[in-house]
């Protein structure tokens, strides 16, 4: 059997700081922040105006020829998820369909993909003519929708929204013929999917791995769920840089926003075969689940995630000790970080005093299924740099929250960065990734 | 990554459905092999005026009756609503401990995952469509945005908005079993519940979990769902006879019967049940996957995505196609699927491919888009139990070009060990798994 070592050897990132991963880490290393009032539709009368928007883009730039007549099938969470690809595959040194299909490198049908997705909210403003064609007494008419609005809906719109169309246009355009899967776990969706991933390496279903999650969360009806929800900060509508502030005693709320994270993984021996750059090791994963009867709230002692956090390390073969970065999933959501911080102090026992714990959603904002794929690739870049850049918007420690907040930047190797996340449903999920030597043949 | 030094074997130890055909395994059996159509006019919304007016509902379905107490599933999704009823069945029927805090299965609830390939809920329609109205400036063709916005903020419901998360209905069964392993949602549309039990049945043999509470749970059964069906004209539109509409391989096919459900198989090491003593119903000996990689809109002409998934599922179970003695198409009832569907069995078996017994329980059941890979999956289970290859029925008037073995319009009594189970989802998502007797 082939060694069952994952190497992380590319990274894709659209975020609010930017349209790839070196503006993503550059903004998170001067402690940018991407958070701004909401210039995409007038959100007054949301409890929180803010979000988090990526830069413009014009999606014909990102993909190949051969594919820009089907853009027109990509709704923003596959633009955006699309762009992200690109950019993992080619600064993987991989050469794909999609990078120059006259020199293709790999061999499609072990190449896998991997997405995690949202629950896609569609184009209300593509729906509202029909809607408006199927009025009675002026209230929606279903007989009349069914007879007329209905043929106002372009034919192919159902394909524009489902979840699996991320992974289906990247595995076009990049000719991806492996295992591929779609997890559809809201914020733990990319952690989710690149856990998994990586265990289609590591049986030896596959060489290489497309993984991560994007989600276009800026949406009128996304946010009104958050906001029903309570999760949305009412604070700081003049300040958006402070708004989102995990572990903070002022915290009030998160900040939702949008992006997409792709990382390449790859069979730590095929990656060394072809002498590609590698970034990391992935080492280890854990899953488990939240159970709360209250299902949008992390339960109070964040049980289910302190098992997921306990097994990643367990599944990587370290202690505790051998970490010197938590990325925690930190919304800002006090109750939710409380619980968090529980959790993590409870799987990191005394090392909890010392392991830096460093939150990104301030910067970035919550992004939903992208989350954990952009706080992964934070994770990597953190590990292959030796740095662990300043927390923004903490001041004061919430009460109950006891970790080691970085409230500046310390440069120094890091061995090993854990980061972990959750999601209302209850799904929790942790990965560490360690820091690689060439020459490390620890196993 | 840490790797097992032997791999566990996987067999199934319960089961659980809540369909159109009916709300429990065994009368869910009995329709199968009847061979009755479940189609019948839709009723959960007013579908008269759509091009297709009928659909495979699940009827009669009460969680009560499964589960005793409701109030955590109150404001579930109809989907959700469905996993939960059919969680509870299998669980006991897997002698697995459910709505207790007192356990004495001797499962260790850390080593519990769940696995579902569960579909979205409904969206509030009337609170959509009525925010949609108020935004709406027909005249100047735009919308007022803070308009709609305080019609949803007044309309909308924090829980109802919550439950339409996919992974709400592993949440639920979470909240039934107290599982605390592994636990993931997928969502590769039609193909979902295939991938969930087959990427939870490595999760076993990896030695990740000992139990995963895997399957699926889907309705798309609303305004909106029917609507992008019909707008792709995938659905059959002969209303004058919902019963006859789902024909897979046959001449006449113009469209698959839109169905929901719930299917849920408790997955197990053989180490595990063996201690435990129970009841094995089957083993799970094989999963491959695969993505075509063509076209947004079409399968490959030449079935390569399914091809790879079915070799893949094949060389993972140490068989070939020799020892494959039913298969369980995805046999969705549209022409280009059925097409495709057996020209990759016949790339596969070869010579053998005439000789193997293929039927679509599509046929009778409806297609359950995410929860469709699972209950077929049970099928199968039952199929191999009673030596019984469910049939394929209106087949009719068959398609000249399809010329397959499609266990025509009555069960078939045959010796029946092992059975491939096929799920081909929209945009190329191939899984495929295999399913034995259980023998030591």
């Amino acid at each position: 059997m082939k060694s069952a070592r994952v190497a992380v050897t590319g990274l894709g990132a659209v975020s609010p700081l930017g349209l790839t991963a070196d503006e993503m880490w550059a903004g998170l290393c001067a402690g940018r922040c991407g958070i701004h009032r909401i210039s995409t539709f007038d959100p007054t009368g949301l409890a929180c105006e803010l979000a988090g928007e990526v830069p413009e883009y014009r999606i014909q730039d990102h993909v190949p020829k051969t594919h820009r007549k089907a853009v027109k099938l990509m709704c923003r969470d596959i633009e955006m998820a699309v762009i992200a690809a690109q950019e993992a595959v080619v600064s993987s040194g991989l050469v794909t369909k999609g990078v120059d299909p006259e020199h293709v490198n790999v061999d499609p049908t072990r190449v896998a993909i991997n997405m995690g997705a949202g629950m896609i909210s569609c184009d209300i403003v593509e729906l509202a003519p029909a809607v408006a064609a199927s009025m009675t007494d002026g209230r929606f008419d279903i007989r009349k929708w069914g007879k007329d609005g209905l043929q106002l809906i372009t034919p192919l719109w159902l394909l524009k929204y489902l979840p699996n169309m991320l992974a289906c246009h990247i595995s076009i355009i990049h000719d991806i013929q492996g295992p591929s899967n779609s997890i559809a776990c809201a914020e733990v969706s990319a952690y989710l999917a690149i856990g998994e991933a990586a265990q289609v390496l590591a049986r030896g279903d596959s060489d290489i791995a497309l993984a991560g999650g994007a989600e276009a969360k800026v949406n009128p009806l996304l946010l009104v769920r958050q906001h029903l929800l309570k999760r949305m900060t009412p604070a700081c509508a003049d300040r958006p840089e402070a708004a989102c502030r995990p572990f903070d005693a002022d915290a009030r709320g998160s900040v939702f926003g949008e992006g997409a994270g792709v990382v390449v993984l790859e069979n730590l021996e095929h990656a060394r075969s072809r002498g590609a750059r590698i970034l990391a090791e992935l080492m280890g994963v854990g899953q488990s689940h939240n159970i709360n009867a209250a299902y949008e709230r992390l339960e109070p002692d964040g049980k289910g995630l302190q098992i997921a956090i306990e097994q990643a390390i367990a599944d990587a073969e370290i202690d505790p000790d051998e970490l010197d970065l938590v990325i925690p999933h930190g919304t800002g959501v006090p109750e939710d970080d409380r619980a968090e911080a529980r959790a993590i102090a409870a799987a990191l026992g005394p090392a909890v005093r010392r392991v830096p714990v460093w939150p990104t959603k301030s910067m970035i904002s919550t992004t939903g299924a992208a989350c954990g794929a952009l706080d992964l690739i934070a994770a990597v870049r953190a590990t292959a740099e030796g740095v662990v850049p300043a927390a923004r918007n903490f001041e004061k420690p919430a009460q109950g929250c006891d970790l080691n907040v970085a409230t500046e930047t310390r440069w120094g190797k890091i061995r090993h960065a854990l980061c972990c996340g959750y999601t209302h449903g209850g799904q929790t999920a942790a990965l560490v990734v360690k820091h690689f030597d060439e020459g490390d043949d620890r196993r | 990554m840490r790797t097992p030094k032997t791999y566990e074997r996987v067999v199934i130890t319960g089961m659980g459905i809540v369909s159109p055909l009916g709300n429990t395994v065994e009368t869910f059996w009995e329709a199968v092999l009847a061979g009755r159509s479940s189609a019948d006019r839709t009723t959960i919304f007013d579908a008269s005026t759509f091009p297709t007016t009928f659909a495979a509902e699940v009827k009669g379905y009460n969680l009560a009756k499964f589960v005793r107490d409701t109030r955590l599933h109150k404001t579930c999704s109809r989907g959700s609503g469905f996993a939960a009823g059919a969680a509870a069945q299998a669980c006991r029927q897997a002698g697995i401990d459910v709505e207790t805090a007192e356990l004495h299965d001797g499962i260790d609830r850390a080593r519990m995952g769940i696995y579902l390939g569960a579909g979205e809920g409904s969206l509030d329609h009337d609170a959509f469509f009525a925010s949609i109205i108020a935004g709406w400036e027909a005249q100047e063709q735009r919308m007022v945005w803070p308009q709609l916005l305080a019609s949803a903020l007044r309309q909308m419901s924090a829980t109802r908005e919550l439950e339409q998360e996919p992974n709400m209905a592993a949440g639920h069964i979470a909240a039934l079993t107290g599982a605390r392993g592994p636990a993931r949602s997928c969502l590769t549309a039609c193909a979902a519940s295939t991938q969930a039990v087959g990427e939870a049945m490595m999760l076993i043999r990896w030695g990740r979990a000992d139990v995963m509470i895997a399957g699926g749970a889907h309705s798309m059964i609303h305004p909106l769902g029917i609507t992008g069906f019909n707008r792709l004209t995938a659905l059959s539109t002969r209303n004058d006879s919902p019963q006859t509409a789902s024909r897979p391989f046959c001449g006449s096919r113009d469209g698959f019967l839109i169905g929901e459900g719930a299917a849920i198989l408790v997955l197990e090491s053989l180490r595990s049940a063996k201690k435990r003593g129970a009841n094995i119903l089957a083993e799970l000996i094989g999963y491959g996957s695969s993505s075509d990689a063509f076209r947004v809109t079409d399968m490959h002409e030449e079935a390569r995505g399914p091809v790879q998934a079915m070799r893949a599922a094949l060389a993972d179970a140490g068989l070939t196609c020799k020892d494959i003695d039913y298969i369980n198409a995805h046999g969705t009832s549209t022409q280009e699927n059925d097409s495709i569907e057996t020209l990759a069995i016949k790339t596969v078996f070869g010579e053998r491919a005439r000789q193997v017994a293929v039927s679509s329980t599509k046929s009778m059941l409806g297609h359950l888009i995410g929860a469709a890979g699972a209950a077929e999956l049970i099928a199968c289970v039952l199929a191999i139990r009673d030596n019984v290859a469910p049939p394929t029925i209106n087949l009719t008037d068959p398609d000249p070009k399809l010329d397959l073995d499609y266990v025509p319009n009555a069960a078939r009594r045959m010796p029946l060990n092992t059975a491939m189970n096929e799920s081909f989802g929209f945009g190329g998502q191939n899984n495929v798994v295999i399913v034995r007797r259980f023998t030591t």
